[in-house]
C-alpha cells in the first residue's frame, strides 16, 4: 500500500538503524511527543533496534490521557440524562471518570454514541431536533479545526440543539512545561507530525533556541519515527538545537492556514488542567464568547467539580517522561486494561496501554519462527528451554 | 427440493410482517412451518414433522452450537441465514468432523419483513446445500416488537469423526507449524463499513464459507493435523491466545506472513484498527506436524491462494503469543481487553 510499505520496509528500518548506532557517541534521551509514536515504537519494536545509547521517553501527546477526570466525569453526568444523545469518539468510551465509563452509562441506559466525525454529531443534531446531541470535543490540535467546524457550521445553519464539551489542548505549552521542570530530563524531541500537518512547526523554533534543544517534525511509520530519532541525534551529536521536518511529505513550515483559521474563528486559547500534570497556563483551546451557547458545560449547567485520582497511579510522571509505565508498581497488577486505574492504562495512545499490550515481559530474543525450507530443519533441532526473559 | 421455490408461499399480501400469533402455536404459526419453512428446508427427517429428528449415528461425534445476532441481516457478501449454517458447520469441522446434521431455531421480531423471513431461509436451504448438511429439526418464536433486532438465529449442529486424530488445543506441540486458509479481516470490516456508512471503492465482501470440505480434504490425505481454529470473533490474534494458553506453549507468528487485501488494510489504516483482531467467518488456523507443512499448504491454496504458513509453536513461554514485527523486532500479541475502538487522531 502506498505510503505506507515503504515507510515499514525492513531494510529501510535497518539502514537508519545502522545509521543511529553509527552517529552515536553519547547518551541521549528523546521524547517522541505523541502517544500514536509511543505506540508505533513499542508495536513494531523500533527502540529495539537503537543502540543502548538511546533512550526514548513517551510524552503526554495522548489526548484521551491528559482530558481531566472532573471532565470526565461531567461527560458521564451529560451523558446518562434522557434527552440526550452523547456522541464521542471511540477512543473515549472506555476511560474511566470517577465510577464509571461511557459505555457503562450507555448499558445502563444512556445514549451515548460512537461517531467518527464531529460533522456526524451535527448531522445526528439535525435528524433529532428533539434531542440535545452533545459531542466530545477532546484532542490536540489535530481535530480543533474539524470540531470548530461542526461549531461554525451549527452556528450558520442555525442548529440549536448541538453543543460540545470541550477539552482542547495545545502541544507547545506541555512541552514547555516538561522542558521548565526540574526533573527534565528530554534532550531532543520529536515532535508530532499530524499536529505540525495542522499549525506547522514555527511555534517550536524559540522554543529550541530558549532551551537549546533540537526538535524533528516525525510522522508515525516505523521508518519515519527511525529517520527522525536519527536526525535528532546528529543534532545532538553536532551541538545543533534546531527545528528540522522529517516529515516532508506531509508538513509544510506555516501548516494548514484555512485549519488555523477555523480553529480561530471558534476557539480561543485558554488555561487548561492536564490530567496527571496539573494546569498549564494557555495550553488548551475553549469556545469564544460569539461560541459559546455551543459550550455543554454551559447548556448543562455544570458546575466546577473536584475529583481525586486514585493514589497509586503515577501517570501523571508516565506522561511527563519521567518514568516507564513498566516503572510503576501497580502497572499489570492493580492496573491493567480491564481494571484500569489511570487513562494511560486504556487509550489506544496511552504509553501504559502500550507496554501492556505489547510488552509484558521482554520477548526480545526467543527464538523465532522459521518458514517454508527452514521448517524441516527446525523440527529437527528445536532448541527448548531458553526460558523467560 | 421438490416443494423448494423461490416465490415465498406465505400470501405476503396477507401477511407482509410477522405478526405475534406467528409464534402462538394456533394456525398462522402451522402456516408458517408448513407452508415456508418446512419445504424450504425439506429433507426426510425433517418432514416426519416429529418433535425431534430420530436416526442412527455410529461412532464418535460432535456436538456444537451458536447463536447469531449480526446487524445488519444482509452485507456485502452474506447474510445472517448463511452465516448460521457456515458458523455452525464451520465448528464441526474444526473439531474434525464430518458435518451431519443441524437445528434451527429463529427468534423473530413482531413486525420482521415476511419477505425478509423468506430470503433469509432461502439462503439457509442454499448455505445447507453447499456444505451438505441437513437442517433437520427447528423452532420459531416470536417476541414484540422493539425486543429483537428483527431476527436472531440458532443453530446446533452435529458431526461424525471419521478418523483417530485427536484435534484440540491440547495436541499442539512444540516445532508444530500453523497455517493459515487465506487473507483476514474480511468480515469484519464488511460488517463496519455497512454499520458506520462506509464506501470504498469496491464493496468489501464478507469471506463467510463453509470450511468442512478443506478440512476433510486435509483430513483425507493424511496430514498430521494437530489444532484447528476458526478465527472468528476477537480475529485470529484472539484464537492464537486461546490457544496458546490451553497448549501451554508459545506460539510466534510473523507480521509479513499473514495476508491481508489491500482493500482491508486500507480500511483498517484509516479506522485505525489491527486486522489481527477483526473477525473473520472463513477462515481458521491449522497446526500441523513440521513435516507435513508443506503438503497442508498444497491443499489449502486450492482452496484459496492466499493461504500461507504464518507461525510455528514453540515450548519456551508457556500461554504466550509473540510477533516478529515487519522491521524485524518481536512483540507480544494480546486479546483486546474490549472492542477495538477507533482511536482519536
Amino acid at each position: 500500500m502506498k505510503y505506507i510499505d515503504e515507510y515499514r520496509d525492513a531494510e529501510a528500518a535497518r539502514k537508519f538503524a545502522d545509521a543511529i548506532a553509527r552517529i552515536t557517541t553519547k547518551p541521549w534521551t528523546i521524547m517522541e511527543i505523541c502517544g500514536g509514536q509511543t505506540h508505533a515504537i513499542v508495536k513494531f519494536g523500533i527502540d529495539e533496534l537503537l543502540p543502548d545509547k538511546i533512550t526514548l521517553l513517551h510524552g503526554p501527546g495522548c489526548p484521551v490521557c491528559v482530558t481531566p477526570l472532573e471532565l470526565i466525569d461531567k461527560a458521564l453526568d451529560i451523558a446518562a440524562r434522557p434527552d440526550v444523545i452523547f456522541t464521542s469518539f471511540g477512543d473515549m468510551l472506555r476511560v474511566p471518570g470517577s465510577n464509571a465509563d461511557l459505555l457503562s452509562v450507555k448499558a445502563a441506559g444512556g445514549d451515548v454514541r460512537m461517531v467518527y466525525s464531529p460533522l456526524d454529531a451535527l448531522k445526528l443534531a439535525q435528524q433529532n431536533p428533539d434531542k440535545q446531541v452533545v459531542f466530545f470535543a477532546v484532542g490536540f490540535e489535530t481535530t480543533a479545526p474539524a470540531n470548530a467546524m461542526a461549531v461554525y457550521q451549527a452556528a450558520q445553519q442555525g442548529i440549536k440543539n448541538f453543543s460540545i464539551l470541550v477539552s482542547h489542548v495545545l502541544v507547545p505549552p506541555a512541552v514547555e512545561a516538561i522542558l521548565s521542570s526540574s526533573t527534565n530530563r528530554v534532550q531532543a524531541f520529536l515532535a508530532a507530525g499530524h499536529v505540525c500537518v495542522v499549525v506547522g512547526f514555527e511555534e517550536y523554533v524559540p522554543l529550541a533556541k530558549k532551551y537549546g534543544v533540537p526538535f524533528v517534525v516525525t510522522g508515525f511509520e516505523p521508518v519515519d519515527i527511525l529517520q527522525g530519532i536519527y536526525m535528532a541525534v546528529r543534532q545532538l551529536e553536532e551541538g545543533r538545537a534546531e527545528v528540522e521536518n522529517q516529515y516532508v511529505r506531509a508538513v509544510r513550515r506555516q501548516g494548514n492556514l484555512s485549519a488555523q483559521q477555523i480553529i480561530r474563528e471558534v476557539f480561543e486559547v485558554v488555561p487548561r488542567k492536564w490530567r496527571g500534570i496539573g494546569s498549564i497556563p494557555q495550553s488548551g483551546l475553549g469556545l469564544r464568547a460569539a461560541y459559546a451557547e455551543y459550550d455543554a458545560e454551559k447548556r448543562f449547567g455544570l458546575g466546577e467539580l473536584t475529583v481525586e485520582e486514585p493514589p497509586e497511579c503515577i501517570s501523571g510522571l508516565v506522561l511527563q517522561g519521567v518514568k516507564k509505565p513498566n516503572q510503576c508498581p501497580v502497572f499489570g497488577t492493580l492496573c491493567t486494561p480491564e481494571h484500569p486505574l489511570g487513562a494511560t492504562m486504556v487509550s489506544s495512545e496511552g504509553a501504559c496501554a502500550a507496554y501492556y499490550r505489547y510488552r509484558r515481559e521482554e520477548v526480545v530474543g526467543l527464538q523465532s519462527s522459521v518458514f517454508s525450507r527452514e521448517i524441516q530443519v527446525a523440527s529437527q533441532q528445536l532448541v527448548v528451554g531458553e526460558g523467560e526473559k | 427440493m421438490a416443494d423448494f421455490t423461490l416465490t415465498c408461499p406465505i400470501p405476503i399480501a396477507q401477511y407482509p410482517q410477522v405478526l405475534l400469533a406467528h409464534g402462538s402455536g394456533g394456525k398462522l404459526m402451522h402456516n408458517l412451518i408448513e407452508k415456508m419453512i418446512g419445504p424450504a428446508f425439506s429433507n426426510p427427517l425433517l418432514d416426519s414433522r416429529h418433535d425431534g429428528a430420530v436416526f442412527p449415528l455410529n461412532g464418535k461425534l460432535a456436538f456444537t452450537t451458536d447463536s447469531y445476532v449480526v446487524h445488519p441481516l444482509f452485507f456485502p457478501g452474506g447474510d445472517i441465514g448463511r452465516l448460521a449454517v457456515h458458523g455452525t458447520v464451520n465448528d464441526l469441522a474444526m473439531c474434525g468432523a464430518r458435518p451431519l446434521y443441524l437445528s434451527a431455531g429463529f427468534i423473530l421480531e413482531e413486525g420482521l419483513p415476511m419477505a425478509t423471513l423468506w430470503q433469509i431461509v432461502q439462503s439457509m436451504r442454499a448455505a445447507a446445500d453447499a456444505a451438505g448438511v441437513q437442517i433437520v429439526t427447528g423452532d420459531t418464536k416470536v417476541v414484540d416488537r422493539g425486543k429483537g433486532d428483527g431476527l436472531f438465529i440458532n443453530t446446533a449442529g452435529i458431526g461424525i469423526i471419521e478418523h483417530d486424530h485427536v484435534i484440540a488445543p491440547a495436541s499442539v506441540r512444540p516445532g508444530d507449524v500453523l497455517l493459515l486458509n487465506g487473507d483476514i479481516g474480511r468480515h469484519g470490516i464488511a460488517i463496519m463499513a455497512v454499520r458506520e456508512g462506509l464506501e470504498f471503492e469496491s464493496a468489501i465482501e464478507s469471506d463467510t464459507a463453509p470450511l468442512n470440505g478443506v478440512v476433510l480434504k486435509l483430513l483425507d490425505a493424511g496430514v498430521d493435523v494437530h489444532c484447528l481454529r476458526d478465527c472468528t470473533r476477537g480475529g485470529v490474534a484472539s484464537t492464537l491466545v486461546e490457544i496458546a494458553e490451553a497448549a501451554r506453549a508459545r506460539i510466534d507468528i510473523r507480521e509479513s506472513a499473514i495476508p491481508v487485501r489491500e482493500d482491508v488494510r486500507g480500511a483498517c489504516e484509516m479506522l485505525g484498527l489491527d486486522p489481527l483482531y477483526v473477525a473473520n467467518e472463513g477462515r481458521f488456523a491449522a497446526f500441523v506436524a513440521p513435516e507435513d507443512a508443506d503438503r497442508a499448504l498444497a491443499i489449502l491454496r486450492e482452496f484459496d491462494d492466499s493461504a500461507a504458513i504464518i507461525g510455528q509453536v514453540y515450548d519456551d513461554v508457556p500461554g504466550r503469543v509473540t510477533m516478529k514485527s515487519r522491521i524485524g523486532a518481536s512483540r507480544i500479541v494480546d486479546m483486546l481487553s474490549g472492542e477495538q475502538l477507533p482511536r482519536i487522531c
